[in-house]
C-alpha cells in the first residue's frame, strides 16, 4: 500500500559548527505534488536540497538531525547517487550537460545501455560495448515526453539555453523508477514562453504521479504552478500554505517577514532632494554570477541609495561595472561630468571610491600594515603619500603614519597600532580599513559593496553607524549594496531593488515586506496592485 | 573555401603545417636520397609509434599528456634487466618482459593516478616532475641494490670492478631479446604491401557479407586497397620504397593498438573516459567515480608505454640503463602535438602522423645541419629546441583557443 506522501523531511536541523543553518523544517510531498519551496537567499533552500540529495558536504560536517521518510519508509541517503537509485532526481540550474556529447549520450550518462563483448566476458562490464540504437530509442521517447522534436543525435554544444533545459529535464524522466524531481530555479535562463511550456511540461510530469520540489524566487510562476507552497526564512519553517488559500501578497510577505528591530536606529529624515550626484543609464555588466542587464538610475547628492535584491540577480554587478573592474556598457555621469567606463584606474581618479565585498581578494593586502592598507589606493592612482629623490620615488612615511592614525581614530579601527598587519584584524576592523583606505582617496562619492557580509553583529552595526556618520557629517554621497533587506532599511533614504539583472522599483524604507517581497521576485509592486484592481 | 573557415583551419593546423614544411626544407638541403629517408622513417616508425598512442585514452580522459610515461618506460627496463639476468632470450624473453611489465608499470600508474587525483588541472607539469623524481628511486634501485644487495650474474651486467648495473645493457648477446619481435616475420615493401591490402579486403568483404559496414564505404576500401598495389606498380614509386623491409609483427602490433583505441571509446569505460574528460563535475553528478575512471586512464596508459619501451629496445638492440627513459615522455608528447593533437583531443590519425613528421625531421636534421652550417651538431641541437618547442607552442595555442571561446560566448 502506498504512502500518502512520497517524501516526508521531519525536523531536519543542520548545524555548521556553530551556526544552525536549518532548524526543525519539516516538508511533506505527496505523489503528483508540484510543492514549490520559497525564501530568500540564506533561508535554507540549499542545505534542505543537500540534506535531501546526501550531498557530501553534509555528511563531511556531522550530518543532521531529523527524519527523511520516501514513501513512509525512514531512509538514510548516503549520497547523490545514492538518492538517484532511491528516485529522487534533480534538474540542475547550471546545466549537468557535456557539450561535447550528443543529446543521447548526455541523457545515457552512466546509465548507458550495453551489449556484452568477447573482452567483456573477461574483464567485466564496463568493458560493454554502447547500444547505441537502444540508447536513442529511449531518449528518443524521453524528448518527446518534454515536448521536444529536436534529433537525439544532436550535439548539445550550440544548443540554445532553453533546448538545454529541457534535455536535462527528459534525461531526469528517463531514468526509471524516479518519484521525486527537484527544479532548481529552472526559469531563470529561459524565454517567456519557455517557462509556460515549461511549468505546462512539468504539470504533465506531475500527472503521471511523479512529485516535483520546484524551487524558484519567481512568485507568479508559483502561483501558476504549484499545488502547494513552503516558505523557509532563517533556516526556520515560515509557513505551508495550499494554493487556494494564499496569494501573491501573501506569499511575499511571508518570505521577507520582519526580521526583528532594525540594525542600528538612525533619525528618519526627509529623502534629501540636492542635485544628480550621478546618473546611470543602461548600465550592462558582465559580472559572472552578477549579470547586469540594462539598469537606469539617479543618486541623489548626500543620499543612502540602499541597492538590495537576492543572491545571483545583479545587485552586486553595479558597483562592480559603475568601477569597470567587469566589462562594462552604458553611460555614466558623475556630477554633470560624463565618465568614462572601462578603466578602473579612471573610474578611481574621477572621484569615486569602492569597498568591494570581496574584502579577502580584492579589498585588502592581508600581509601589509594597516598604514600601509590604507594608503594604497592613494598612492598608486593619485600619487599621493609619496617623496620623490630625482628619478626615486619613495614613500612618504610621515604623512602615511599621521592619515592612518587620524582614520583609526575617526573610524575607531580596534589595533595595536597602524603597523599591525590587516590580516590580524577582526572581519569588522578589517572592513573598517577598507573604508579609511576609500576614504583616503578623498572620494565624492562612495560605493560600499556588503559592508556586513561575514562579521558579527556587534561589528556590523559600528560598521553602518560609521557610513552613516560620514554621510550626514562629512555629506558623503553612499551607494550600499546588501543582501541583508533589514540593514537596507535601517539606514538608507531609498531602497532600489534589483531581479534578473534589471532595477524593479525603488523603495521608501518603510514600504511593506509585502512590497519588498514582490519586487524581489520581478514584480513592480504598483503594478500588481493595478493588475489586481483590474481584477476585482 | 570560405576564406574565414580557411584561416580557421590554419590556425588550428599550424603545429602540425609548420612541421610539413620543416621536413620538406629539411629533406632538400639535407641531400639524403627518398629511398634512405623512408627507409629509416620506416625503422623509427616501428620503434616508436605503440609508445606515441599510448597518449591518447589520457589526453581523452582530460589529463593532458601523460608525461608519466617515462615511468612505464622505466618499469619496462627494470624487466628487461631481469630478462637478461635469467637469460631468456628471443621472443620468450620479449614475452616475458611485456608480463612482467604488466604489474609493474600497472602498480607505477595506480600510484601516479592517485598523486595526480590530488592535482587536477596541473597533471601535465606533474607528471613531468614525477618522471624526474622516478628517476632518482630509478637511479638508487639500479646503482645500489641490483648488483649489490640482490648480485647479478650474468656476464656484463654490472660495472667491472665497482657495484651498480652497467651504463648499457646489451639485448644482443645470445641472453638478450634484440629484434625479436621485428626478426618474427620481415617482408619487403611490395609484398608487406600486397598482404596489408588483401587481410583488409578480405575483412572488408566479410564485414560487408555480415552488413556490419555500409556497402559504398566497403567498395571504397576495396578500390583504395586496388588502387595503392596499382600504384606501387610505377617503378619510380617502387624505387622510393625500395629499401624497406617491414618487421610485420610490429606494425600489426601498433595496429592492434589502434583498434584497441577505437574499440574501448565505445565501451561503457570509454564514455566515462570522454565524459570526465569533457567536464568532471558533470560525470561526478551523473554518478561517475571520477577519481577511479582517471586512474584507470593512467594505469593502461602507463602499462601501454611500458610496452612501447620494450618494442623501442628490441629494435635497437641495447639501451643506455641510465638514460633510454629520461626523455621518452618529452619525445612522445611533441610527437603526438606535431600531429595536431591537443592536450584535450587526440586521435590514432593524429598520433601515427604526428610521429611520421617529428621522426622525418629527426632523420632529415642532422644532415641538413651539417650542410647548412657545417656541422651535424646544430641539427642534433634544433630537433631537441623544436620538440620543447612545439610543446610550448601546443600550451599556448590551447589557452589561446579557450580565451578565445570565452571571448565568443560573450559577444
Amino acid at each position: 500500500m502506498a504512502a500518502e506522501y512520497i517524501l516526508e523531511m521531519r525536523d531536519i536541523t543542520k548545524r555548521y559548527g556553530e551556526n544552525t543553518v536549518l532548524s526543525g523544517v519539516s516538508l511533506k510531498i505527496r505523489p503528483g505534488e508540484i510543492h514549490a519551496l520559497l525564501g530568500e537567499n540564506g533561508a535554507g533552500k540549499s542545505t534542505l536540497m543537500n540534506v535531501l540529495f546526501g550531498m557530501p558536504v553534509i555528511h563531511a560536517t556531522g550530518g543532521f538531525d531529523g527524519e527523511v521518510l520516501v514513501d513512509g519508509q525512514a531512509t538514510h541517503i548516503a549520497s547523490p547517487h545514492d538518492a538517484m537509485n532511491k528516485g529522487i532526481g534533480m534538474v540542475h540550474q547550471e546545466f549537468m550537460l557535456l557539450p561535447g556529447f550528443s543529446i543521447t549520450e548526455n541523457i545515457k550518462l552512466n546509465r548507458e545501455i550495453t551489449r556484452p563483448n568477447f573482452v567483456s566476458r573477461m574483464l567485466g562490464k564496463s568493458m560493454e560495448t554502447l547500444d547505441m540504437g537502444a540508447m536513442s530509442h529511449d531518449a528518443r521517447s524521453a524528448l518527446d515526453s518534454v515536448g521536444m522534436s529536436i534529433d537525439e543525435y544532436t550535439r548539445v554544444a550550440g544548443l540554445p539555453v532553453g533546448y538545454m533545459q529541457f534535455v536535462e529535464i527528459a534525461r531526469e524522466i528517463d531514468k526509471s523508477g524516479v518519484k521525486l524531481l527537484v527544479f532548481d530555479e529552472p526559469t531563470a535562463v529561459l524565454t517567456e514562453s519557455e517557462a509556460t511550456q515549461l511549468i505546462s511540461v512539468m504539470k504533465e510530469i506531475a500527472s503521471k504521479g511523479i512529485a516535483i520540489i520546484f524551487i524558484t524566487h519567481r512568485l507568479d510562476e508559483v502561483m501558476a504552478a504549484a499545488d502547494s507552497i513552503t516558505i523557509l526564512r532563517d533556516g526556520k519553517l515560515a509557513a505551508t500554505r495550499a494554493i487556494a488559500e494564499t496569494s501573491i501578497v501573501d506569499l511575499a510577505e511571508l518570505m521577507i517577514g520582519r526580521k526583528g528591530e532594525g540594525v542600528v536606529s538612525v533619525k528618519s529624515r526627509p529623502v534629501p532632494q540636492g542635485k544628480t550626484a550621478m546618473k546611470v543609464r543602461d548600465l550592462v555588466v558582465d559580472m559572472p554570477g552578477e549579470e547586469v542587464n540594462g539598469v537606469s538610475f539617479d543618486v541623489v547628492e548626500g543620499e543612502i541609495l540602499g541597492i538590495g535584491g537576492l543572491a545571483g540577480q545583479g545587485k552586486i554587478g553595479i558597483p562592480n561595472g559603475v568601477m569597470s573592474l567587469y566589462p562594462v556598457e552604458g553611460s555614466v555621469e558623475l556630477f554633470g561630468e560624463p565618465l568614462k567606463l572601462g578603466s578602473a584606474g579612471d573610474a578611481l581618479r574621477s572621484g569615486i571610491a569602492m569597498v568591494s565585498e570581496d574584502r579577502k581578494g580584492v579589498g585588502l593586502l592581508l600581509d601589509q600594515s594597516i598604514e600601509d592598507n590604507i594608503v594604497f589606493n592613494a598612492m598608486q592612482i593619485k600619487g599621493e603619500y609619496l617623496v620623490k629623490f630625482g628619478p626615486f620615488t619613495n614613500k612618504n612615511d610621515r604623512e602615511i603614519r599621521a592619515i592612518a592614525e587620524k582614520m583609526i581614530k575617526d573610524l575607531d579601527i580596534r589595533c595595536f597600532g597602524p603597523t599591525q598587519h590587516a590580516g590580524t584584524l577582526s572581519g569588522g576592523n578589517q572592513q573598517k580599513v577598507c573604508i579609511a583606505r576609500a576614504l583616503a582617496m578623498n572620494p565624492k562619492f562612495l560605493f560600499v559593496s556588503e559592508p556586513t557580509r561575514g562579521i558579527d553583529i556587534g561589528a556590523k552595526s559600528l560598521v553602518l553607524e560609521t557610513l552613516v556618520k560620514l554621510n550626514r557629517e562629512h555629506g558623503m554621497t553612499i551607494v550600499m549594496v546588501s543582501s541583508e533587506l533589514q540593514e537596507l532599511r535601517s539606514i538608507c533614504d531609498r531602497i532600489a531593488i534589483v531581479s534578473e539583472g534589471k532595477l524593479i522599483d525603488i523603495l521608501a524604507p518603510n514600504a511593506s515586506d509585502a512590497d519588498f517581497g514582490l519586487a524581489m521576485s520581478g514584480i513592480k509592486p504598483s503594478e500588481h496592485a493595478q493588475k489586481g484592481a483590474d481584477e476585482a | 573555401m570560405d576564406k574565414k573557415n580557411f584561416k580557421e583551419i590554419l590556425r588550428n593546423n599550424a603545429v602540425t603545417i609548420m612541421f610539413i614544411f620543416l621536413c620538406l626544407g629539411g629533406m632538400m638541403v639535407s641531400g639524403q636520397t627518398t629511398a634512405y629517408v623512408v627507409y629509416e622513417l620506416f625503422g623509427r616508425l616501428a620503434r616508436n609509434a605503440f609508445l606515441v598512442l599510448a597518449l591518447i585514452i589520457p589526453i581523452v580522459a582530460g589529463m593532458g599528456i601523460n608525461f608519466a610515461v617515462t615511468i612505464g618506460a622505466m618499469a619496462a627496463q627494470i624487466a628487461a634487466l631481469w630478462v637478461v639476468e635469467w637469460g631468456i632470450s628471443g621472443v620468450q624473453g620479449f614475452v616475458t618482459a611485456a608480463l612482467m611489465t604488466v604489474p609493474l608499470a600497472a602498480f607505477f600508474g595506480f600510484l601516479i593516478g592517485k598523486l595526480l587525483n590530488k592535482m587536477k588541472g596541473q597533471e601535465m607539469i606533474g607528471g613531468m616532475i614525477l618522471g624526474y623524481f622516478a628517476n632518482g628511486l630509478y637511479q638508487l634501485l639500479f646503482l645500489f641494490i641490483f648488483g649489490n644487495l640482490i648480485p647479478l650474474k650474468a656476464p656484463g651486467l654490472v660495472i667491472m670492478g665497482s657495484t651498480g648495473v652497467a651504463n648499457t645493457i646489451d639485448l644482443s648477446t645470445d641472453r638478450g631479446f634484440k629484434y625479436a619481435l621485428d626478426g618474427l616475420w620481415k617482408l619487403p615493401f611490395g609484398q608487406a604491401l600486397y598482404v596489408v591490402c588483401a587481410i583488409v579486403a578480405v575483412i572488408t568483404v566479410v564485414l560487408m557479407l555480415f552488413k556490419k559496414v555500409k556497402p559504398v564505404k566497403g567498395v571504397v576500401t576495396l578500390a583504395a586497397a586496388a588502387a595503392l598495389c596499382a600504384l606501387y606498380q610505377i617503378p619510380a614509386v617502387e624505387e622510393i620504397f625500395s629499401m624497406v623491409n617491414v618487421p610485420m609483427v610490429t606494425f600489426g602490433v601498433v595496429a592492434l593498438l589502434c583498434l584497441f583505441n577505437v574499440g574501448i571509446m565505445k565501451t561503457r569505460l570509454g564514455q566515462q573516459f570522454r565524459a570526465v574528460g569533457q567536464n568532471r563535475t558533470v560525470a561526478n553528478a551523473a554518478g561517475i567515480n571520477v577519481d577511479k575512471v582517471r586512474v584507470i586512464a593512467i594505469v593502461i596508459s602507463t602499462v601501454l608505454a611500458g610496452w612501447g619501451q620494450l618494442i623501442f629496445v628490441q629494435n635497437m638492440g641495447s639501451f643506455q640503463t641510465y638514460g633510454a627513459h629520461e626523455q621518452v615522455g618529452l619525445y612522445a608528447g611533441a610527437a603526438i602535438l606535431v600531429g595536431g593533437a591537443s592536450i584535450r583531443r587526440a586521435t590514432n590519425k593524429q598520433a601515427l602522423l604526428g610521429c611520421i613528421l617529428f621522426h622525418l625531421l629527426f632523420i632529415v636534421a642532422p644532415s641538413a645541419g651539417k650542410n647548412l652550417f657545417g656541422d651535424a651538431a646544430i641539427g642534433e641541437y634544433f630537433r631537441v629546441f623544436v620538440s620543447y618547442g612545439v610543446i610550448a607552442m601546443a600550451l599556448v595555442m590551447h589557452a589561446w583557443g579557450s580565451t578565445g571561446k570565452k571571448k565568443s560566448l560573450k559577444g
